[in-house]
């Protein structure tokens, strides 16, 4: 729970994974400076998502995934807002409930003998196939990470993939007016 | 257009609107265009450094001796590179610093050009914030903010690196007061700042038994009228009051509740009391490992008040019960008012108990040494400074050691402001630039660098400065020929073997100063002790006073890394018990 070099106090609570969502000016070498401060105090990042959200130019969502005690979250929350050009930090499973998704593009090296079965599966994951002028078999998945998950963990058990993951991005789910 | 000036311009035009009187810098091929400006400017005076190391701890000591902003003014590459350890030092003592450094020429960043580095990237992590500007519209806009960050909230420094096509471009200049900063960017207490948990502190610490105030250095950052509120405060509930390293002098050290500083090297009565108390009331110190020692048996049975205006350093290392947020000075006022409305008071026959059980603890008089023999002991040293200084307006500063551990326990401080030390980083060589900030601004004041044999030399070179700006700086060497805490701790843990800690072939001191045009002066022996004080105090001029101590004196009392306040080393006789010392021994 605390990164003193000294032993830690007895309370320490489960690691559990957590997703942040922060908003920052979008200004140069503000991503360094988020990422900068995860690894040099020592923290987790999972996955890491940034995008500037559309309906306002000068600000950007930065999504990061990460795990450790309600403890650590806590401090790498307050670490967070100490930075300059950080707006606001929301741990998204404090909020209550929200929504997630993420999206992967995978290649499938595919042959006579495994296409049926590669094709079934896809159907089954609902992923969608993008034409692209070389003909290769590339399929996209969009959902839950978990989801995404299990969909790899089948298709690797027919034929060799390649595989990218955008890593999750969320937005809570309560009512806003 | 009529109105466009220079970047360079510009950035000394903002200095001066920003009232910055002094800027500790060193010159070179990336901001040459400022220097240019500054030659034809008398405004703002420029002190020349030896080693850009030098410039940023003579911010600080400045910064940290007159409540101002420092402000460094270096070169690009190695100019920059050279700054980081103040940055460094000066994040982690949260000093208001504004560091100016050149860049190369923006068609030149990205190419490995001569003296150029990536100073944004490099000082990221050890800066509050950081500004590389490619626009010269925006710079005025950059320098007020930049002060703005530097001082608001937890102070600290703030970095901006100016490319040097930007320093001869023209543009506009905006004023402090149309440049709107957006509330996110700074620190805001809440209007109300969580009344009901002041009220809640209040009343926790009305009930006490065995209340004990632990003070740190916020309380000195938020201002001298906030050391007199917490004096007032503390004076009310009648409770005694401890001091980190940080924090010497919020509390007078004559103060009747005062039990000096606690930690490593603090008092035993300090420690005892921390261990023991059922309410701690920690106001802008930030439970430091040097202070805390093991964590899982830091004041097992206290309630906990933090007041802090960063939030992240509440429940960092330990669980607090009551946290505010919010600025020591706005924070204590309100306590104060809720103690007074609410008729508040504290049980006497309890702190009357808790009295006689400190001064018990006190009996233990940690502090003794043995003083016999002409030889002139280093804790004694440090006391006859003390009587020799005291009825002058003194500011001391130290190094990093055994030397500036002896001058927290034996130099004796009533004012705050007037004690300049590395705490967090522990930076050697940080006591003589201090204190050449330190004279600069307080030109009549006597300003003494506590120093040790080895730290010294970290930047001896700014005995140069001092000598060119006739600031009549006192350097005061514990000299033992050992890096004395490296020393102790291998004699302590790792069995004697001095590896590498025994300083060989020292300067003659007094020869050393005699070449700069400095005046050096040697004790030997006790006897010589007084007339080398006194004649280091009278001359006006720089001084180098070499202090010949015991060489293998040890720095008690100690809780040895691992251990707790309640496991306090007295003397070198009283060994750690061998498992909890291997233990430690991986500890820092």
């Amino acid at each position: 729970m605390n990164k003193s070099v000294y032993a830690s106090p007895d309370q320490v609570s489960e690691t559990k994974r957590h997703i942040l969502t922060v908003l920052v000016d979008n200004e140069p070498g503000v991503l360094a400076r988020v990422i900068g401060m995860f690894s040099g105090r020592g923290y987790n990042i999972d996955s890491l998502n940034v995008a500037e959200v559309s309906n306002d130019e000068n600000i950007s969502r930065i999504t990061i995934v990460t795990h450790g005690t309600s403890e650590v979250v806590s401090q790498i929350e307050k670490q967070l807002l100490r930075i300059v050009p950080v707006h606001s930090v929301t741990n998204l499973d404090q909020e209550g409930s929200s929504v997630e998704a993420e999206v992967a593009l995978v290649y499938i090296y595919i042959s006579d003998t495994n296409k049926k079965k590669v094709y079934q599966l896809c159907d089954l994951y609902r992923a969608r196939k993008i034409e692209n002028e070389n003909n290769t078999t590339i399929f996209e998945i969009a959902g839950a990470s978990e989801r995404v998950n299990r969909f790899i963990k089948e298709i690797n058990k027919i034929t060799k993939v390649e595989i990218v993951r955008s890593g999750p991005v969320a937005i809570s789910s309560i009512q806003k007016n | 257009m009529n109105n466009e000036i220079t970047g360079a311009e510009i950035v000394l035009k903002s200095l001066a609107e920003q009232g910055v009187e002094v800027v500790f810098g060193y010159p070179g091929g990336a901001v040459l265009p400022i220097y240019d400006t500054l030659f034809k400017q008398n405004s703002i005076k420029h002190v020349l450094v030896r080693q850009e190391g030098g410039a940023i701890h003579a911010a600080e000591g400045y910064a940290r001796s007159t409540g101002k902003t420092g402000v460094v003014l270096v070169t690009s590459g190695p100019g920059a590179t050279n700054v980081v350890t103040g940055l460094t030092d000066a994040m982690m003592d949260s000093v208001p610093i504004v560091c100016i450094t050149g860049q190369v020429p923006q068609h030149l960043i990205g190419s490995d050009a001569f003296q150029e580095c990536d100073t944004t990237g490099i000082t990221r992590p050890c800066t509050k914030h950081n500004y590389l500007v490619k626009d010269v519209n925006k710079l005025s806009s950059v320098f007020h903010e930049a002060f703005t960050i530097a001082q608001n909230g937890r102070p600290g420094p703030v970095l901006i690196d100016i490319p040097k096509d930007v320093q001869f471009a023209s543009g506009t200049y905006e004023e402090k007061n149309k440049i709107i900063i957006p509330s996110h960017r700074l620190f805001e207490p809440s209007p109300d700042f969580e009344k009901n948990k002041i009220e809640e502190a209040v009343q926790l610490i009305s009930k006490a038994k065995k209340p004990i105030f632990y003070i740190g250095g916020g309380c000195i950052n938020s201002g001298p009228k906030a050391s007199t509120l917490v004096r007032e405060f503390i004076n009310m509930v009648g409770s005694p009051v401890t001091m980190t390293l940080m924090g010497l002098g919020v509390v007078g050290s004559s103060d009747k509740n005062s039990l000096g500083m606690l930690g490593m090297h603090g008092m035993y009565e300090a420690n005892m009391a921390m261990h023991e108390c059922d309410v701690m009331i920690n106001i802008g110190a930030r439970f430091d490992d040097r202070v805390t020692g093991r964590l899982d048996a830091f004041s097992p049975n206290s309630k906990k008040i933090h007041i802090d205006i960063d939030e992240s350093n509440i429940n960092k290392t330990i669980n607090v019960d009551v946290p505010i947020i919010g600025d020591v000075k706005q924070v204590v006022e309100k306590m104060i008012e809720v103690w007074k409305e609410k008729k508040f008071k504290i049980d006497d026959h309890a702190i009357k108990l808790w009295w006689e059980k400190i001064n018990k603890w006190k009996e233990v008089d940690c502090l003794n040494y043995n003083n016999k023999g002409n030889q002139i002991k280093p804790q004694h040293a440090v006391q006859r400074l003390y009587e020799l200084t005291k009825n002058t307006k003194t500011f001391i500063t130290t190094e990093v050691g055994q030397h500036q551990m002896w001058a927290a326990q034996f130099y004796k401080f009533e004012e705050p402001n007037r004690w300049l030390t590395s705490g967090g980083l522990g930076t050697m060589g940080y006591g003589f630039p201090a204190a050449i900030g330190a004279q600069v601004g307080h030109p009549d004041a006597l300003v003494v660098d506590i120093a040790g044999d080895a730290s010294i030399l970290m930047n001896i070179q700014e005995m140069s400065t001092a000598v060119q700006y006739r600031l009549p700086v006192k350097i005061f060497i514990l000299n033992n020929e050992y890096m004395g805490m490296v020393r102790q701790w291998q004699e302590l843990l790792h069995g004697g073997r001095y590896s590498e800690s025994y300083t060989d072939s020292l300067p003659d001191f007094v020869k050393l100063a005699e070449s700069y045009k400095a005046v050096g002066l040697r004790a030997k022996t006790t006897d010589e002790l007084d007339d080398v004080i006194t004649q280091m105090i009278e001359t006006k001029n720089t001084v180098i006073a070499d202090i010949w101590v015991t060489k293998e004196e040890n720095c008690f009392p100690m809780i040895q890394s691992g251990s707790a306040h309640n496991e306090m080393m007295l003397s070198k006789d009283q060994k750690q018990d061998k498992k909890s010392a291997e233990k430690g021994k991986i500890l820092v």
